[in-house]
């Protein structure tokens, strides 16, 4: 697309008062109209000088000038402290008063006799944060997934009351992620309505938090139940984007319901699964607020994924490890990068074949 | 359209004449924390001073007690942040205080009354800085559920002996709470500072010949693991350490008569005064005792000048108001706190209660100061006491989820300080 100004003929419409867009400026009222108008004429006489010092062809780089700056600000400026703290040692706040020591907290982040068992590195709880990581995500983003298709699939049927459904299932994703841990926090304490309905049903109530299995189900099924609404809403769009003719001619075809949804749905829909993968696979890997009102991580550490962990280190602790604490959250961006361009390629691949 | 006129005319005239009059105006800001009802009487404090000092105006910022650990430091190291602080990360942050020396009127005073807190609040090396005064002196001691006792037909062990084991206690408590179907007989604040009391009464040292903190101990090891059993037994609160982060209290099940013997301090005697008043008869009971003494931990909340501040002499005056006798005296009597102010301790406070519980909880608290070992003064001086209490408390946490053995835990301990120790250089 390219760029014109408002007084050429390729964008005459709004002053010249020519062309399709006219019909905007007509029905707005006599109010408006003026004010918009000087509002284009301002932006015009801004505009037209910086074109043609630039030429058109890079007007596109002034446009996006201004989210470039706030990026750079606020997401690729911290990214590159975050780099250079990783490389420096010490408790002092600013980067100048800290020591420059290269590789060192890595180092000590991967200081293990044995990569499977956290107890024997240095930094223990940095790889306790790794492995419930891992278990986390497979759990939840497979929970995610799986639950998100089944609910996007019954609501894309037309059902009684489809709408209060697609309601009631979105409704979590409005409920701040402490609000969410605080309820089922007061469903799973063990004097909490579950335990109430257990023993009303003659079982034995349980603290279903104080067990280590437990407690990372129970933090995977809270996280379920409150993310999948929305991405049951992306899923249920993908459904709906899927021509209606394909399953006439599979029903033409004598096909079944399952043979609709494995070579119909299914394929149709993937582009849409992997956006609602990658999605929440990032989501996941950056979990901490609400299993941190749930659990606190616990029991001990049994649910403290790696962003706990990096906030413990850089801000909990009187003594701030700000280095190691950058280092691990650097480990995680890399693992998330690497997670992300390989789903990416499986996309690719599999929209190709 | 006159009077038009005439109101830009006198608009005009308050423009022209706000920036002077504000200029004359010094803002000081507090950041502060409550447990209970302290800021509310603080404000009322400040009123008064604002009236007498009509130049000065003073907000106070109350924040959650996790921001002033987590938040404030960060704010100080960055050289932002408050004109005075409410602080108990005494030792920790008083590389950012405020010498108010030089702008006292009577440094004296200061030395005289809150001689023995003030190097809480100095760095290694400094013996003469005046940073501020401790709002008030805590004393960590258990407290009891009497009428629970007395239902239960159970003694209540401080009746019978001047000098009662944990063990003793413990085993006190378990009846009670079994007699009477109570959910948790023994509860201790999530606190490696709490659990510091029972540890040197144990025989822990906390410090090794060269003034390095150390758990490596017996001492220290009797205690973790009779307080991780109880964990596992179900003696103590099974949730409170292993399901929280940071600290965690167990106010509520106190509160609400499930809990037998909380392990806690002087400050929650405000608190339970206006949460329980007398529906039911709590009690504070002398701190248990072991091989290394009967003692709790010292400690407590001080109100701290920052140096950063661009009004130090301001700051100083208001401080100097605060920490008066007079001032400091009403400020104890309204939030039950007891006073670091050796004057206000001779002289006595009359507490502003007419609860007889209230009263006799604080009474056992103020008299627990003479049981206090120097392993617990000593402990709390030291200015990175938090890296040690904090590591106590995870390590030992884990060790009662099974993630850790004790020993295990204990030296995971000691190298979790080391390094902290090792980075602060």
């Amino acid at each position: 697309m390219q760029f014109t100004s408002l007084q050429n003929p390729g964008f005459p419409s709004l002053l010249a008062g020519k062309g399709e867009n006219l019909r905007l400026l007509t029905i707005l009222d006599p109010l408006t109209r003026p004010i918009l108008l000087m509002l284009v004429t301002a932006v015009d006489r801004l505009l037209t000088p910086i074109q043609r010092r630039v030429g058109i062809d890079k007007m596109g780089y002034f446009f996006i000038l201004p989210n470039l700056l706030i990026f750079g600000i606020f997401v690729l400026l911290p990214m590159l402290l975050n780099f250079y703290y990783a490389m420096t040692g010490g408790t002092k706040l600013f980067p100048a008063d800290r020591p420059f020591i290269g590789l060192g907290n890595f180092e000590t982040l991967f200081d293990c006799g044995d990569f499977l068992s956290p107890n024997s590195c240095q930094e223990d709880l940095f790889w306790r944060g790794i492995f419930n990581t891992i278990q986390f995500v497979i759990f939840q983003v497979s929970g995610i997934v799986l639950f998100s298709l089944m609910t996007a699939l019954v609501l894309n049927r037309k059902i009684v009351a489809r709408g209060f459904f697609r309601s009631v299932f979105f409704y979590p994703v409005l409920l701040s992620p402490v609000v969410v841990a605080l309820i089922w926090k007061w469903v799973l304490q063990h004097e909490g309505l579950l335990n109430a309905i257990v023993e009303i049903f003659g079982g034995e109530s349980t603290r279903w938090l104080l067990d280590p299995n437990w407690a990372m189900f129970w933090v995977v099924f809270v996280s379920v139940w409150a993310l999948m609404g929305f991405y049951t809403l992306i899923l249920l769009a993908g459904l709906q984007s899927i021509p209606p003719e394909l399953y006439e001619a599979s029903s033409i075809d004598g096909a079944g319901s399952w043979q609709d949804f494995r070579f119909v749905t299914l394929p149709l829909l993937m582009p849409t699964m992997f956006v609602v993968l990658v999605l929440a696979l990032i989501r996941a890997v950056q979990m901490f607020d609400q299993i941190y009102v749930l659990t606190g991580g616990g029991p001990g550490t049994r649910t403290q994924l790696l962003v706990q962990y990096i906030y413990t280190t850089g801000f909990s602790n009187q003594i701030q490890l700000f280095g190691l604490s950058a280092a691990a959250s650097m480990a995680l961006g890399i693992t998330l990068l690497v997670l992300t361009l390989l789903q990416l390629r499986l996309g690719n691949q599999s929209s190709l074949a | 359209m006159r009077k038009l006129l005439a109101l830009l005319v006198v608009l005009a005239m308050l423009i022209s004449v706000a920036p002077a009059l504000s200029q004359d105006m010094v803002e000081l800001r507090i950041r502060w924390y409550d447990d209970g009802n302290e800021g509310e009487v603080l404000r009322d404090l400040l009123d008064r001073y604002e009236m007498e000092n009509p130049g000065v105006s003073i907000e106070i910022d109350t924040v959650p007690y996790r921001s002033i650990l987590e938040q404030l430091p960060l704010d100080l190291a960055a050289g932002e942040g408050p004109d005075m602080a409410r602080v108990t990360d005494l030792g920790g942050l008083a590389e950012y205080y405020l010498d108010m020396t030089p702008y006292l009127s009577d440094p004296a005073y200061w030395e005289e009354n809150f001689g023995p807190f003030l190097n809480w609040k100095r760095q290694p090396g400094d013996m003469s800085s005046i940073p501020g005064f401790m709002t008030q002196l805590t004393i960590t001691g258990p407290l009891i559920n009497r009428t629970l006792f007395e239902q239960a037909g159970i003694d209540v062990p401080s009746d019978m002996s001047d000098s009662v084991s944990w063990e003793e206690w413990a085993a006190a408590s378990v009846a009670v709470a079994e007699a009477l179907e109570i959910p948790y007989p023994m509860a201790m604040d999530r606190s490696g500072h709490r659990f510091a009391g029972p540890a040197i009464s144990s025989g822990a040292m906390y410090f090794d010949d060269m003034g390095h903190p150390t758990v490596m101990d017996e001492g220290f090891r009797n205690m973790a693991e009779l307080f991780v059993n109880w964990h596992l037994d179900g003696t103590m609160h099974p949730e409170m350490w292993p399901l929280s982060e940071g600290y965690a209290g167990a106010n509520e099940e106190f509160a609400n008569a499930e809990l037998v013997f909380y392990m806690s301090g002087s400050w929650q005697v405000g608190q339970f005064s206006e949460q329980i008043g007398d529906a039911f008869d709590w009690q504070v009971v002398p701190n248990p005792c072991g091989p290394g003494g009967c003692t709790g931990m010292p400690g407590g909340a001080a109100l701290v000048g920052i140096g950063a501040t661009e009004h130090p002499e301001e700051v100083t005056a208001v401080m100097e108001y605060l920490a008066s006798q007079e001032v400091l005296g009403e400020f104890a009597a309204r939030t039950l706190f007891i006073p670091a102010h050796a004057g206000l301790s001779s002289a006595g406070v009359d507490f502003d209660t007419d609860l007889q519980l209230a009263k006799d909880a604080l009474g056992v608290f103020v008299g627990q100061v003479g049981t206090l070992e120097q392993t617990a003064f000593d402990l709390q001086a030291y200015a990175f006491n938090r890296a040690v209490f904090d590591a106590t408390r995870d390590r030992l946490t884990q060790a009662m989820v099974g993630e850790l053995t004790l020993d295990e835990a204990i030296a995971r301990i000691q190298d979790d300080v080391d390094t902290a120790l090792a980075e602060q250089g």
